[in-house]
């Protein structure tokens, strides 16, 4: 029994490591092609949540909630426009400043316009309550959420790893100079993957608004565990990301288990015994211009 | 000639006016505004902004200013302003920090906030060691108007044992209490513990057994792993000791998962239960004020606050709202801001207006505000007029016809022993 139990503790944190999964691949991917720590990734986040609330309001849960990514993606393109654009190859340091204020400036705009109080956000009827599969008990939305993050998954990997967009995007990774000594011009692919990844940030807001506080600070709080994530994987891997989180949620859910007090803590332990063994990450890549 | 002396005589006049009003300006009106400027009377106010107790923060800071706005209208303190500085009191330490600075540096005639208990505790021992004075106003736990009292400060929130005794009543209204058996879930720092502690006692008391203690930390936002443990132990009640944002994530994701035990909880404040939105709460829960209270303070204060923020105040406006009026009202009655005088005052017992039927008093002994308690339920589905009126509140805890200190820890019951 006991041993089921646990097992039940671990497919839970599967599915939890699946959510944390949305935020960091998107951190990572802006990270390896550009260089750029995006440390206003969790205010995509927030304001995925505030928009699917507002796109609620007319349009229902369902619509909001695949709107809502692409309003914050289009915001994503003058982001990359206008802020990291400029910082590719410059110091690390600048884009980190320069996001981090980003990050400030829109929690502050968040404050502004919705208020600094929590917005009450709800799913619909349908999708509250929990299925017992076998002897696990799963709550029924987030195994649509997981089936969401399952397609948003594939399709990345596929865009990545079958098209000719992907085959540029990992050159540009490891070798950009030669990708330019080919003629190609990387700027579009850069501004697609900012838009893919602050627009997976934004569905995590959405898809999370309703089990999760929406409240201004709600992306200062997700950042953390995201880059906790991409740490943990290993920057410009897609399958060490995937690995991470389901690893997070897996740590944190068993250790809630034994000893409910340190599950917080849990997860920072585990990168740690992770950068101690590996400074890569699980399955980074030695990346040139990184080193 | 007549006529032209009129005219001279006439002009004088213009002139002596015109110089005596100058004059008078120079005299009274420049230096005035340079007095009123430098001889503001400057008060420190410190309460979370960020983290998990953030939410509730800024609703404190929407009520202080309100306060602060309605007592210069009407002329200030003792005919001076008053100057609210106000900051993000963040953690315990930053909050020890900050109190120690404003009452060096800053200056401020007293202190007073405060949401967080651990945070109110380390304030308490600066304000003790500067021998100045504190009235913490939201913060709950047990120890700090008990073990860990001093006489330099005040506590106008009611202590956990009032929370857990109010909503005791309603728990054995309802049976959810006798031979019942009891998850409780707690917030991992000083007012989850002590929450807990006399959830327990009280809980044990009346005939109910615990079969699981769960500690979580402040930010935890997801509790799936907790819910799976519940349905494992499959509780008659399930009974929280968290705090601020844990006790929204934690309804939101009950509701989620559809668990069918009952769910009570012994601390949830008006803004925690709002922002969990309709729907996704239940349960039996206590509070220490809410915005349908029928007096005509509370209706005043609801409607300024409707019209200026447009939305009704939680607890935490009020609480900070009324804990500035009490300080000022204090000050006017005393005409000093001599903290010694100021304490000697409030430990004669004089009585507030709290804006609830029964006014209010700061017990002597162990400086704790003697008041009315509530505990709510949530609306049938359909019967909310809009998204803040989910909320059904009881009569006032205790009855107008018992004494007010009926929930209160007696002072044989408390550790409270100021030097």
């Amino acid at each position: 029994m006991q041993v089921l139990f646990l097992l039940e503790q671990v497919v839970n944190g599967l599915v939890l490591g699946g959510y944390y999964l949305l935020i960091a691949l998107g951190l990572s991917l802006i990270f390896s092609v550009g260089g750029v720590v995006n440390l206003a990734h969790g205010a995509f986040y927030a304001l995925g949540a505030y928009a699917s609330l507002e796109i609620a309001k007319y349009l229902g849960f369902g619509p909001a909630v695949a709107l809502s990514p692409v309003a914050v993606g289009l915001l994503g393109i003058l982001f990359e426009r206008f802020f990291l654009r400029r910082f590719y190859t410059a110091d690390p340091i600048l884009s980190l400043l320069v996001t981090f204020g980003l990050a400030m400036i829109a929690e502050q705009a968040i404050r502004m316009v919705w208020g600094a109080a929590p917005l009450p956000a709800s799913m619909p009827a349908a999708l509250k309550g929990s299925v017992v599969l076998g002897d696990f008990l799963f709550s029924r939305y987030r195994l649509l959420l997981l089936a969401i993050v399952a397609v948003v998954l594939a399709g990345i990997w596929l865009l990545l790893n079958k098209t000719s967009f992907g085959r540029v995007v990992r050159a540009g990774i490891q070798r950009p100079d030669m990708v330019a000594a080919l003629g190609i011009r990387l700027q579009p692919y850069m501004t697609t993957i900012v838009v893919l990844g602050v627009a997976m940030a934004a569905l995590g807001g959405a898809l999370f608004a309703p089990i999760a506080l929406v409240y201004p600070a709600m992306g200062a709080e997700i950042i953390t565990v995201a880059f906790v994530v991409v740490v943990i994987g290993g920057l410009g891997s897609f399958w060490g990301v995937v690995l991470a989180a389901l690893l997070v949620g897996v740590v944190r859910g068993v250790t809630i288990n034994f000893l409910p007090a340190a599950g917080e803590a849990s997860i920072y332990v585990l990168m740690f015994l992770v950068l101690l063994f590996r400074p890569r990450g699980l399955l980074g890549e030695r990346i040139e211009k990184f080193e | 000639m007549n006529q032209d002396r009129k005219d001279v005589a006439a002009s004088v006049g213009r002139r002596e006016v015109l110089k005596a009003s100058v004059a008078g300006a120079l005299a009274l009106g420049f230096p005035a505004i340079v007095r009123s400027q430098s001889d503001k009377i400057k008060i420190g106010h410190l309460t979370p902004l960020t983290g998990f107790l953030g939410a509730l923060g800024q609703y404190a800071v929407l009520g202080v200013r309100m306060a602060e706005a309605e007592i210069n209208a009407a002329g200030g303190v003792m005919g001076r302003q008053i100057e609210l500085v106000s900051e993000d009191s963040v953690n315990p330490t930053t909050a020890a920090t900050k109190a120690q600075r404003m009452y060096e540096q800053d200056r401020v005639a007293l202190l007073f906030g405060e949401i967080n208990s651990a945070s109110a505790k380390t304030i308490m021992q600066v304000a003790a060691r500067n021998k100045r004075f504190f009235l913490s106003t939201g913060a709950r736990s047990d120890v700090l108007r008990g073990a860990d009292c001093n006489r330099y400060t005040f506590h106008m929130d009611i202590p956990v044992t009032v929370m857990v005794n109010a909503e005791g009543q309603g728990l054995l209204r309802d049976g959810l209490v006798k031979g019942k058996r009891v998850f409780y879930l707690t917030s991992d720092y000083l007012f989850g513990h002590d929450l807990a502690k006399a959830a327990k006692r009280f809980m044990s008391e009346h005939g109910a057994t615990t079969i699981g203690d769960e500690l979580c930390a402040t930010d935890v936002t997801d509790f799936s792993p907790y819910l799976l443990k519940i349905r494992q132990a499959k509780p008659d009640l399930v009974a929280t000791n968290l705090g601020g944002n844990q006790v929204t994530n934690f309804v939101k994701q009950y509701a989620e998962f559809g668990l069918p035990y009952a769910i009570a909880g012994f601390n949830l404040n008006t803004a925690d239960a709002w922002a969990a939105g309709e729907g996704n709460l239940s349960g039996i829960w206590p509070t220490v004020w809410h915005h349908h209270i029928d007096t005509p303070g509370t209706k005043a204060f609801v409607a300024a606050f409707e019209k200026k923020h447009g939305q009704p105040p939680e607890n935490h406006a009020w609480i900070e709202y009324v804990s500035l009026k009490v300080l000022a009202q204090a000050m006017n009655e005393i005409k000093s801001t001599d903290n010694d005088k100021l304490i000697a005052f409030l430990e004669k017992q004089p009585q507030f207006d709290l804006l609830k039927p029964r006014k209010g008093y700061f017990r002597s002994w162990d400086h704790q505000m003697q008041q009315e308690a509530y505990t709510f339920t949530v609306k049938p589905k359909g019967q909310a007029k809009d998204k803040w009126d989910f909320l059904q509140f009881s009569a006032a805890i205790p009855k107008a016809d018992q004494p007010l200190e009926l929930l209160a820890p007696t002072k044989a019951q408390s550790e409270c022993k100021m030097a």
